[in-house]
């Protein structure tokens, strides 16, 4: 069996007396979508925000790949922090879709996709305006690269966005609730754009409150409750009947506000 | 007025705006350091930067110049007064500019450090590609501010002797029993000035805002 993208091994995180992940275990295949859903509190957003290094665990080991991210197993229980260039060359198979999309509002959109390409790979400006040109077109917006993101709707923001994090080619792309500060009408673009990436066997690991996506594009849902991974699964297995009870709860609060149809 | 008397007046007034404008340069400069010891976390350069900002925030300027002034030959250091009067106003609005740039550099989302981290960007990198263009595009206006706040304060500055547009305007009323004419021509001066930087930042703004950033 191949090694998994992301590994996830009894992870332990509070903000001050808070414990908000109490021991997760999970495994993101390659190439296959990974959703986590869960009530809002549940710390599935911590969870991705924990496999970015956006957050520090406070014990448990996450593995990208097969490289510990972060902190490294040092034996007895006990575990190293990881020297800062360590962190960035493991950091560097992750890309991230912010909620808030994130972009640096003193470049365009163009800028925004190429600049880690000049500034951190030292790509040479023409090149990286290649790349950046091919990888805003795929998500759809190649006459808006001179744009900057003021001059673009919330949709197009979250596309170049997307676009940012492919210019680098991650071998893993996380998404942290991507579509949820967008008005309804543009989240179809997103949408659309992340199916298009599934689809290409990308791994994908997705914090959704899109339940109708995860379940038709996610080849494994994980569900949060409370800081514990209380299933994991295929979706047909996790959305089939019978439900866990949490899981019928959860779905119901959806379903009244009318927010998705299961398959 | 007579055409001599008058330029009298422009040529204080020019000295006005050197003074200043290297004033302001130098505090800039002096700014940035103390701002970035106060980010600091190490207490050793905090400290001292906010030692710093206190004192030169909450001495009146008129008797900074005056220590300055006085100070410099009893340490044996012998300059023109000019050399003083700048020294004074920089050190002043270094305390200030710091500050302001403080503001900005906090006032960064995090959300943007963070997508800078998540595409592999060194500390450096993040602080010269997108902390310090967003905090200088968010102290902006400050700074525009602290300018005009500096030039109108340079007025203190002839008390070290300088003569610059105030201390002509004072001179040349005593002369001529004239001084409403040679004080209202000096305040219209100030005005002049004071407009035309408020008029070049928000020029400035605009074009951050929509122009290039390259």
């Amino acid at each position: 069996m191949t090694r998994p993208a992301v590994r996830i091994r009894d992870v332990h995180k509070s903000f001050g007396s808070t414990e908000v992940l109490k021991g997760i275990e999970l495994s993101v295949p390659k190439g296959s979508t990974t959703c986590l859903l869960g009530p809002s509190g549940s710390g599935k957003s911590t969870l991705l925000r924990c496999i970015a290094f956006l957050e520090e665990t406070s014990s448990g080991i996450i593995e990208i790949d097969g490289d510990p991210l972060g902190f490294a197993e040092a034996g007895e229980g006990r575990r190293t922090r990881l020297s800062a260039s360590d962190i960035r060359r493991v950091r560097a198979k992750i890309g991230m879709v912010f909620q808030q999309f994130n972009l640096w509002p003193h470049m365009t959109a163009l800028g925004n996709v190429t600049e880690a390409l000049v500034t951190v790979q030292g790509m040479k400006r023409s090149a990286a305006n290649e790349i950046g040109n091919r990888q805003l077109a795929r998500v759809g917006l190649s006459d808006r690269g001179h744009h900057y993101p003021s001059e673009l709707s919330g949709g197009q923001q979250q596309r170049v966005a997307i676009a940012r994090a492919l210019a680098l080619s991650p071998d893993i792309l996380l998404f942290d609730e991507p579509t949820a500060s967008l008005d309804p009408e543009l989240t179809g673009e997103v949408l659309n754009v992340m199916r298009e990436l599934a689809e290409t066997g990308m791994t994908l690991v997705i914090v959704t409150h899109e339940i109708g996506f995860a379940a038709s594009v996610g080849q494994k849902i994980a569900f949060l409750d409370h800081g514990k991974l209380l299933l994991d699964g295929p979706p047909a297995e996790i959305f089939g009947t019978p439900r866990h009870p949490r899981l019928e709860q959860f779905l119901e609060t959806y379903l009244d506000r009318g927010a998705a149809t299961l398959v | 007025m007579s055409t001599r008397l008058f330029e009298l007046m422009l040529w204080a007034a020019g000295k006005t705006v050197l003074l200043s404008a290297i004033s302001i340069a130098i505090g800039l400069a002096i700014g940035l350091l103390v701002c970035a010891a106060k980010l600091s976390p190490k207490k050793l350069l905090s400290i001292p930067a906010t030692v710093y900002v206190s004192l030169f925030r909450g001495v009146p300027l008129l008797v900074q110049l005056l220590l300055i002034y006085n100070l410099l030959p009893a340490l044996g250091i012998l300059v023109p007064s000019e050399v003083a009067a700048i020294a004074g106003l920089a050190l002043c609005t270094a305390a200030y500019q710091a500050e302001n740039l403080r503001g900005g550099f906090n006032s960064v989302p995090r959300g943007l450090i963070e997508a800078a981290d998540m595409v592999g960007m060194s500390p450096w990198q993040q602080l010269r590609r997108i902390r310090a263009p967003i905090a200088f595009r968010l102290t902006l206006p400050a700074l525009v501010n602290e300018m005009i706040l500096i030039l109108k304060a340079s007025s203190l500055i002839s008390v070290v002797g300088v003569i610059e547009l105030t201390r002509m305007a004072q001179n040349l009323s005593a002369s001529t029993f004239r001084p409403l004419l040679f004080y209202s021509v000096a305040g219209g001066i100030y005005l002049a000035i004071c407009w035309l930087v408020a008029g070049g930042g928000s020029l400035a703004e605009r074009l951050m805002r929509t122009g290039s950033s390259r």
